[in-house]
């Protein structure tokens, strides 16, 4: 259930830079962030030189007006820090939040555009959690870390170079002493890049639990398996918080070597610059000096556990996050567009379809001419690829092998737009969205009249609408009213209906309907076949009867194309799928 | 985002039924007002998944203190070295020398060492109470009625588990470390000021004043900041859900771009609720530095004064303004956590509001256990029920099904068929009258046994990812390789199971996505046959099979089906034939009830209607 593994990982810093697409229009934010936040630590070096000039100065000669002056200057520089303090901050939520918003967006523009196969693929769990907590990550990283990291570098190698400046030999040792800090800086890069991918896959596999749970809650309770579900969630709990922890060790030793090499060396300075004093080789001044020096350098050094860790948390949410926009979209318009399809046959030539992880083929090479005009129905045994050869027509997903050709041009040199304009599909499974019942049925569509939704409501036999409380305006799915199945599938029908195109593909008439409701659909869907070539997958010979011919599907192929009549009385296969013999009536009623 | 924009997204929703209103503000809690029993719930859950850690956690304070004090060691053994080792070396004893090289030493170790069992400590508690938090949340969600999901949608459970607890662990690793550093310095320093000068160090703490008014400001409005940050958080992935469940009418429908907008929305109200707590923050946070900034100001101008009228000694006031720095300082850490914790606060108030939704369908306090063995009678006595209030389903219904007979519902759309197996299921409790299952009401009976007793079968039979084989054994705990393949084998899934790819071992994918609607519905039957009930309902449970594999499940329910009772669901005639009885529905009543032979006989009725549409219908 875990996401694809991650390729050999790159580096912490050459993943991050590749988020210079977005920063980029937020540069002036991120520099403004660092000079403030520069600006503002000069302040507060500032104010105890003031202070100590204060002291030193104006109050030990007793002079009042120098002692204003001063007091003065220590007020300004203090509102100035809180002042840069405060544009910091600011800044950062316009760079961090910018940043992470805009991301955001293209991460759903990108995912809403990869082809159905992906979306087969990828755990939604997954999905959701980069949307989520990878990005919020992301964010406290640009926002915090990134800002620190620059200025507590620059500190750290200042003060290196400061140190090196009064005494040599020991700015060597400091140096010397660093070592062991680069070394375990590396291990713990490599280490904790690791862990926390480890961490934020496992809580996109948690996610995926959550969701199927939410998702199949009828059927735990139907079965009773709340115990089991628990037991599955709190396995992978416990996985997430194995992961934490291995974390947290890798963090713990990484983190006592960044607080106690540096006291350890703190030891060795002091040690050494004693005996240099003694030696004559540094002054008492400069001794102090060095050590005072050097004591600053400490927080900027353990701070730096903290702030790479995050970093590597950013960099492996970046990954993520790149892992999913790094997967091309492979179902685009062409590079240069047919001009338009010439009529509305469909013809299937050799089309083999294979999905992307199996061994063999679905549909092994499928010839089927349907007329323009015509209505053809499908007919196959329960799992025959039925459905996955609808799905090719309005490409959701692309034949692996031959041509599927609408009026003569191959969909792929269709735009999207221009393919699935012309062909509609209405699914076996009704999706609804949480909007109204005309966003429902329009989803956006342009050039929808009133009109025509009316229309289209009234083919489907979908008037219970108008009896919602808000009519059309009322909103639906999961964050609306509840339909039932009858009523969602009547509305996912208007939606194939609505909007005249030239040819249509439908995967449903199941049979959640009545018998009654069944017939004056039929005779309503007749009407609207009528004037639209038509792919109808049929399970019954009702729905057959729709159509002017029919196509068997059998092992891959089409196996027999025909009227009704004709394939009942030459296929036996066919004969099987759809005949009612009165073997199988109602015992009693067949009489 | 302009008025216009507002407005068509507005638009694009579609307007709520009162009721689903108000249960939407309830999921929501929406509201502009402190409402301090939120705040109460959140800080009673957060003790609560403390509690447990008493003791580990007075540990962790203890080495944070240790730590704490070994790192200050340092400055001070430096001082040490100069005063005294310095002089002592000059003269050529290096003993003292030795010794604060060692101690320094020492104290890094110490340091050392207290950090990395700090960080193991405190992450253990921290992660411990993630844990239980998830435990809890998911086990009360899972014990929710199906009514509560269906009102409070799939992708606000997965927002309530997995980004609202997120943020208890954001606070978590906020730095606890830090936060105990400052308050054990701020007290220090706090009592040291006063020894050094009781005036200058009352100044000092009335500066305290304007900083508790900095965090009353802050806090009334980051409460609702942050709830508003969870709830826009919740509505970003309740869309995202739900695109990515409805990818397939997304993409045939060309609904990218109009998503795309709708997304901009929902992105840009997120981002607005975050970037309002970063401007708090940035009020708040910077507004403490400023107040220590003007006290110290303060400080040194007041204690100038006395120093030059000769009222203070310079050593004091030199003191005393090197440990108001230090005084001032923490106070930023302080803020840091605060607004972590407020943070917090407000993902833990939807969590525990959550926690607190009471189960509308509760298990019993005292179990009555089934009659042995379980017959399956069912009994509906006086039922009313409507899923709101002012729309009833079934405005009164009673209908007593014997031990082993087999019941067609038939009706139209919105008859209320789905509606009484529901009842029957308990997914949802009457209004009024009586649901009983061998003369047991339901609501007497614990779930484990009811759920033994009573299973429904869906049309949409939701699949697992996972294999075939895991989704059948779904249907009875402890099922075996052996019970799964004959469960299949029973319904006539064996066949197409085994020409699959790795057989039963076969990843079905995200819900099933491998299979067809068909096979689907043909494993959510073996799931079925494997649990054994003594009731079985099916809604429309073969709706999407081909003729030969509904004859097969239809020879399989012969012999299922003969020893126990059953509810079948089916607009097709060709379901209804093995029942013994045929119930005709309409507007939640009964309209004829009888043996369908009897009922086609009788020519008048709806059923006999239906049944001469039907005959006509076959080929």
């Amino acid at each position: 259930m875990t996401a694809p593994d991650q390729h050999h990982p790159t580096g912490a810093a050459s993943t991050l830079l590749r988020l210079r697409r977005w920063t980029g229009p937020h540069r002036r934010w991120f520099v403004l962030m660092i000079v403030t936040a520069s600006a503002a630590m000069l302040a507060q070096s500032f104010v105890p030189l003031v202070i100590g000039r204060v002291v030193d100065g104006p109050i030990r000669h007793h002079d009042r007006s120098g002692l204003l002056q001063l007091a003065a200057l220590a007020l300004v520089l203090g509102i100035a820090e809180a002042a840069l303090f405060w544009a910091r901050r600011r800044a950062m939520a316009d760079a961090a939040l910018g940043v992470e918003t805009d991301i955001r967006r293209d991460l759903y523009a990108h995912i809403q555009r990869l082809p159905v196969s992906f979306h087969d693929r990828f755990p939604s769990g997954q999905l959701v959690s980069r949307f989520t907590s990878d990005l919020s990550t992301l964010r406290r990283f640009l926002g915090f870390g990134f800002v620190f990291l620059i200025a507590n570098s620059v500190t750290t190698v200042v003060v290196l170079v400061l140190l090196l400046h009064i005494h040599l030999v020991l700015g060597m040792v400091v140096l010397a002493a660093m070592t062991p800090l680069v070394v375990g800086t590396r291990q713990f890069e490599l280490r904790y890049s690791r862990d926390a991918r480890r961490a934020q896959d496992l809580t996109g596999d948690l996610a995926t639990s959550v969701e199927e749970s939410a998702l199949g809650i009828r059927v735990i309770k139907s079965y009773g398996r709340r115990p089991y579900m628990l037991r599955l969630f709190l396995g992978e709990a416990e996985r997430l918080r194995g992961a934490e922890m291995r974390k947290l060790t890798t963090l713990g030793w990484f983190w006592a070597l960044l607080e106690g090499v540096p006291q350890l060396v703190l030891a060795a300075v002091v040690g050494g610059g004693v005996l240099a004093v003694a030696h004559g080789s540094i002054t008492l001044g400069g001794l102090v000096a060095f050590v005072t020096l050097y004591l600053r350098l400490i927080w900027p050094l353990i701070s730096l556990g903290w702030l790479l860790a995050i970093m590597q948390e950013a960099a492996s949410a970046t990954r993520r996050i790149f892992e999913v926009l790094d997967t091309p979209p492979t179902i685009l318009d062409p590079d240069v567009p047919a001009p338009a399809e010439r009529g509305t046959a469909v013809r299937f030539d050799n089309v083999r379809f294979r999905f992307a992880d199996a061994e063999t083929d679905v549909l092994r090479g499928v010839d089927l001419e349907i007329r323009a005009g015509e209505t053809m129905a499908l007919v196959g045994a329960v799992g025959s690829g039925k459905t996955t050869l609808t799905a090719l027509v309005p490409r959701l997903y692309d034949v692996t092998g031959g041509r599927l050709l609408l009026g003569g041009v191959d969909v792929r040199d269709l735009t999207l737009d221009q393919l699935r304009h012309a062909v509609t599909t209405a699914f076996e499974d009704a999706t609804l969205f949480s909007a109204s019942v005309r966003e429902n049925l329009v989803l956006g569509r342009a050039g929808i009249s009133d009109a025509d939704v009316a229309e289209a409501i009234e083919v489907a036999q979908a008037d219970f609408v108008h009896e919602l409380p808000f009519g059309l305006e009322t909103r639906i799915g999961e964050q609306g009213l509840s339909l039932s199945g009858g009523q969602r599938q009547r509305l996912a029908r208007a939606r194939a209906v609505l909007g005249r195109p030239r040819g249509r593909v439908i995967d449903d008439p199941r049979s959640a309907h009545d018998v009654h409701t069944q017939s004056h659909l039929e005779s309503a869907l007749r009407r609207v076949l009528s004037s639209t070539t038509a792919l109808l997958v049929a399970h019954r010979p009702s729905t057959v009867l729709l159509a002017d011919r029919v196509a068997l599907l059998q092992d891959g192929r089409i196996a027999a194309v025909g009227t009704h009549r004709e394939l009942l009385d030459t296929v036996p296969a066919y004969r099987e799928l759809l005949a009612q013999s009165s073997e199988l009536a109602p015992a009693g009623l067949a009489r | 985002m302009t008025d216009q924009e507002t407005l068509e997204v507005d638009g694009w929703r579609g307007k709520l039924t009162a009721d689903a209103a108000a249960a939407a503000q309830e999921q929501d809690d929406v509201t502009a007002g402190g409402r301090p029993r939120l705040r109460k719930d959140a800080r009673r859950l957060l003790f609560e998944l403390l509690r447990p850690h008493r003791r580990p956690a007075a540990i962790v304070f203890l080495i944070v203190l240790v730590q704490v004090a070994a790192t200050m060691a340092g400055p001070w053994l430096v001082g040490v070295a100069i005063d005294s080792a310095l002089p002592a070396a000059l003269r050529g004893h290096y003993g003292s020398l030795i010794a604060v090289a060692t101690g320094l030493a020492l104290a890094a170790l110490v340091s050392g060492l207290l950090r990395s069992a700090f960080v193991l400590r405190s992450g253990a508690i921290g992660q411990a109470m993630l844990f239980e938090l998830r435990r809890r949340a998911f086990d009360h969600v899972q014990s929710l009625s199906v009514s509560f999901h269906e009102r409070f949608t799939s992708g606000r459970v997965i927002s309530r588990l997995t980004s609202d607890v997120d943020t208890l662990n954001e606070l978590l690793e906020a730095g606890l470390d830090g936060l105990i550093t400052a308050i054990f310095n701020i007290a220090a320093i706090s009592v040291i000021l006063f020894f050094l000068d009781v005036p200058l160090a009352l100044l000092a703490m009335a500066s305290l004043v304007p900083v508790y008014l900095c965090y009353r400001w802050y806090t009334a409005r980051a409460v609702r900041a942050f709830r508003r940050t969870r709830e826009t958080n919740a509505a970003l992935i309740v869309n995202v859900v739900e695109t990515l469940n409805g990818i397939r009418a997304v993409q045939a429908f060309r609904r990218e771009r109009r998503n795309d907008a709708i997304f901009a929305g929902l992105n840009g109200a997120y981002g607005d609720a975050n970037r309002e707590t970063y401007r708090l923050q940035a009020f708040f946070i910077p507004g403490t530095t400023l107040v220590g900034n003007l006290a110290l100001v303060a400080v040194l101008l007041i204690g100038g004064v006395r120093v030059a009228d000769g009222g203070l000694q310079l050593g004091v006031l030199t003191a005393f303004l090197l440990y108001l720095q230090q005084f001032y300082d923490p106070m930023e850490d302080v803020a840091v956590f605060y607004n972590s914790l407020q943070s917090a606060t407000a993902a833990l108030e939807k969590i525990a509001a959550v926690l607190a939704v009471p189960a509308s369908v509760p298990e019993p306090q005292t179990p009555v256990p089934l009659p042995r063995p379980v017959r399956g009678r069912v009994t509906l006595a006086g039922v009313r029920f409507g899923y709101t209030a002012d729309r009833p389903v079934l405005p009164e219904l009673s209908l007593d099904i014997a031990p082993g007979q087999t019941v067609a519902l038939v009706g139209a759309t919105g008859a209320g068929k789905t509606t009484i197996a529901k009842l029957i299921s308990r997914f949802y409790d009457p209004t009024e009258g009586v649901v009983r299952l061998d003369g047991v009401d339901l609501r007497d009976l614990a779930e484990a046994e009811l759920r033994r007793a009573v299973v429904m079968v869906t049309q949409d039979g939701f699949l697992f990812s996972g294999s075939v084989a895991d989704n059948i054994a779904f249907g009875r705990d402890g099922a075996t390789r052996a019970d799964v393949m004959a469960a299949a084998g029973a319904v006539g899934a064996h066949q197409f199971i085994t020409a699959l790819p790795d057989g039963y071992d076969t990843d079905v994918r995200k819900r099933g996505g491998r299979l067809s609607a068909g096979q689907r519905q043909l494993v959510a039957f073996a799931r079925a046959f494997l649990a054994d009930p003594a009731v079985l309902i099916l809604d429309e449970a073969t709706s999407s099979l081909d003729v030969p594999s509904e004859r097969a499940v239809q020879r399989a329910l012969r012999t299922v089906l003969a020893d126990r009772t059953a509810l079948i669901i089916a607009h097709r005639l060709s379901t209804v034939e093995i029942a013994d009885r045929v119930l005709v529905l309409a507007s939640g009543r009964i309209m004829e009830d009888g043996v369908p032979d009897d009922l086609v006989d009788s020519g008048g009725g709806e059923f006999a209607a239906l049944h001469a549409s039907w005959r006509d219908s076959l080929v």
